[in-house]
């Protein structure tokens, strides 16, 4: 979309070398037309204060994940110190991955949580509601951070055989 | 010629009349009128909290049950009305506890409202029945906590859209076991969790309750048992949609909405699981009211729900819909009167559903009864503006958002000026009125030679020049509020429209070329009017004359200076006493 062609250009402002077209994402930046040079997916826009004119509570209230802070604790095999990470701040499961790797240094964690490869030396396991010991990755993120009571990291080894088995009597 | 009625007939014609309007119109016939009509107005409404002040209106009506107050500009939702800036209820609520100890009502939208201000709520007046904060600030739990404590008779308790500052869910409990008499509770914009053991017994011991909407933390698991004990619910709002997909849960569920055979009304669905939502196929036809906005369905799932909504009246949905499922709306809704269409993903440029145009005409065109619409899309046309006017002379309120800033026609880059031009002329009943895309002084011409009825209008990155607010100034004969933005609009059409502005409830202008001079020129010659200049720029003093300021916000009032401004408010043209000033 958008005025191409019909020299409505030169009532443009833009940014960018002068001359240059080709494929450009257009991002809405509230009266200011910005190119954005080549890029797959989503550009978010420049943001201009209060537009498009969505309330601020319907903002807040979709960003997809309750606004309230849930702190888990969490714990890895072999060290001491608990941790406790902020569910609310996180948006899926690969951030999750992330800031357990800042907190513990298990890396390919994030991974491990996406497929179930065996690649990683850990797993990441949760205490959910009911009190079972799940495996972290399986439903809806939404869902996970709804029912997420405690955190844990465990080296796959100690795990038994294949898979998980025997993990509910942790 | 003299004649007189008994005050007991006058005071009993005027129980009759209900509206505001009419009332006032009463009141001017003469001083009999005035004196008799003041002194039984149980209930009050005022547009904007500065336009008066509360001694002027107690000081007219002293026998006051409801009360009715607006604050903040409407600009505030979208963060445009700096924090500080004002609309605090304080004042008012104490001198309603002052005067008014038999005041029933208190509803407030968008004014700050503090814990000291409910606590005064909860306990001068002994019959209070209804509180609803809508777009409110400034409290704590804490001030629920003694509303929920103190208001022995209360029936509504509404937050809507509010922002708490939620210090713990416990202030529910705080409801006596002897409280009975609650007929309405939305607590939907609360976070914490409640506790929902005294939830339940709330709702057990409230026989008259008819509304419920609750907040997020609710889980679905629990619903059942909540509609079972309120199964006269005619108002119902869900907690976050979502559980562990089980069959029982699902059962109950389902026949927890089949008892409520009076339900009409469904919002809430926060984080929907789609598995659970036919559970509340068997109410589906009795639903006046639904509001799946905060529901991140796909179109598929949402067509099936909204496919047995033969009733529906007002629907409130993301743009998951589509254009698909807005041709189900059509088909299936034929008594829809209000179509809001919220935006899924409204800071991408890039389309990720597949809502166009076309959804919005397809309804149009279905629904022969709708009458308000709130729609926002990524594309449009002036074909398609013209097409819905045709089909829906009837509208009374159209509000359109193009996301993208000065968005032409995307059939014929040309600007939508014809397009909303069709929707002024054709819809002759036309109140209220927003307006996004690529527009010039043309739009405003039609809007000023068409717009007869209209009563506010919102725009945005648009128009050419000042004649585009002068069309509308000197044209809207009906214009209460006007707010602008971001629009080359200056102080030519501002200055000759001076008188206009005492007709009308307030202006907002942010953006524009409005400058300082003109704004102190304005406060001037018009004492009925406060300029309201609100700029956060150091050192302003040193702005030249012309130099256009960041915000100005005009609007008539009977009560002079405000006194409760915050630094980056300054009201143009008099000083403390009202008289002229250099500022």
């Amino acid at each position: 979309m958008g005025p191409q062609g019909l020299g409505l250009e030169i009532t443009e402002l833009r940014l960018g070398l002068p001359g240059g077209s080709g494929e450009k994402k257009r991002v809405v930046s509230g009266g200011r037309e910005a190119d954005v040079c080549g890029g797959e997916g989503k550009k978010d826009m420049d943001m201009v204060v209060g537009w498009p004119p969505v309330c601020l509570y319907r903002q807040k209230k979709s960003m997809g994940e309750a606004t309230r802070k849930m702190y888990v604790k969490v714990s890895m095999d072999g060290a001491p110190i608990l941790r406790k990470v902020d569910l609310s701040c996180l948006k899926g499961y690969s951030e999750l991955g992330m800031a357990l790797e800042n907190l513990f240094g298990c890396y390919g964690i994030g991974e491990a949580m996406k497929a179930e490869s065996e690649s990683c030396e850990y797993i990441a396991i949760y205490e959910d509601k009911d009190g079972d010991w799940m495996l972290v990755g399986d439903v809806p993120w939404l869902m996970f951070i709804e029912t997420c009571k405690r955190l844990r990291i465990k080296r796959r080894s100690y795990s038994n055989g294949v898979g998980l088995h025997g993990i509910n009597n942790y | 010629m003299t004649y007189s009625f008994p005050e007991e007939v006058l005071e009993h014609v005027f129980s009759f009349l209900t509206s505001q309007n009419d009332r006032n119109a009463a009141s001017l016939v003469c001083r009999t009128w005035y004196e008799m009509e003041r002194w039984c107005r149980k209930r009050i409404f005022v547009g904007n909290c500065y336009a008066v002040n509360p001694r002027v209106l107690i000081r007219r009506f002293p026998e006051v049950k409801a009360v009715e107050l607006k604050g903040k500009p409407h600009f505030a939702d979208f963060n445009l009305v700096p924090e500080g800036w004002g609309g605090f209820v304080y004042p008012w609520i104490v001198e309603f506890a002052r005067v008014y100890p038999w005041l029933e009502e208190i509803r407030l939208k968008r004014m700050v409202v503090t814990d000291e201000c409910l606590e005064i709520v909860s306990k001068a007046f002994r019959n209070f029945k209804v509180l609803i904060l809508s777009s409110c600030e400034g409290f704590s739990t804490d001030g629920l906590a003694a509303v929920a404590a103190n208001c022995r008779n209360l029936r509504v308790l509404d937050l809507r859209e509010c922002e708490v500052e939620e210090l713990s869910g416990h202030w529910l409990s705080h409801f006596p076991d002897s409280f009975t008499s609650l007929e309405s509770l939305n607590i939907a914009c609360l976070s914490l969790e409640v506790s929902f053991s005294a939830l339940e017994r709330l709702v057990s011991r409230s026989p008259n309750l008819k509304t419920l909407r609750l907040n997020r933390t609710v889980p679905l698991e629990k619903i059942s048992k909540l509609l079972q004990r309120a199964p006269q619910l005619a108002d119902f709002g869900t907690g976050a949609y979502s559980a562990e997909i089980r069959p029982d849960v699902y059962s109950s569920l389902q026949e927890a909405f089949s008892g409520c055979k009076k339900l009409k009304s469904l919002s809430g669905f926060w984080d929907v699981v789609p598995a659970y939502l036919p559970a509340v196929f068997p109410v589906c036809s009795q639903l006046t009211y639904l509001n799946l906005s905060y529901a991140t369905t796909q179109s598929p799932d949402l067509i099936k729900v909204i496919s047995q909504c033969h009733n529906l009246q007002r629907l409130v949905v993301l743009d998951y819909i589509e254009d698909m499922g807005l041709d189900t709306v059509a088909v299936t809704c034929k008594d829809l009167r209000e179509l809001v269409v919220f935006p899924s993903d409204p800071f991408v440029a890039d389309a990720n559903v597949l809502l166009t145009e076309e959804g919005l005409v397809s309804v149009s065109q279905g629904c022969s009864k709708l009458q308000s619409v709130l729609y926002f899309c990524r594309q449009m046309s002036n074909s398609a503006l013209i097409s819905i006017s045709k089909n829906r002379p009837n509208l009374t309120c159209f509000r359109l958002c193009i996301l993208e800033p000065r968005a032409p026609d995307y059939l014929t880059f040309e600007p939508l000026d014809v397009g909303f031009g069709s929707i002024v002329e054709n819809c002759k009943e036309l109140t209220r009125l927003s307006m996004s895309g690529l527009l010039t002084d043309r739009v405003f011409e039609y809007i000023g030679k068409h717009a007869k009825k209209l009563d506010m209008l919102s725009v945005a990155f648009a128009g050419d020049s000042d004649l585009g607010l002068h069309h509308v100034l000197s044209g809207c004969e009906s214009l209460r509020k006007l707010e602008i933005r971001d629009c080359p609009f200056g102080d030519k059409a501002l200055l000759a429209n001076a008188s206009k502005l005492l007709t009308m409830r307030s202006l907002w202008m942010s953006s524009c070329f409005v400058s300082f001079g003109a704004c102190k020129l304005l406060g001037q010659k018009m004492p009925g009017l406060n300029v309201e200049v609100i700029d956060e720029r150091e050192n302003l003093n040193l702005l030249p004359e012309n130099a256009p300021v960041e915000k100005v916000y005009i609007y008539r009032t009977v009560s002079g200076q405000r006194l409760d401004m915050p630094d980056f408010v300054r009201i143009m043209g008099k000083d403390k006493n009202g008289v002229y000033n250099l500022l």
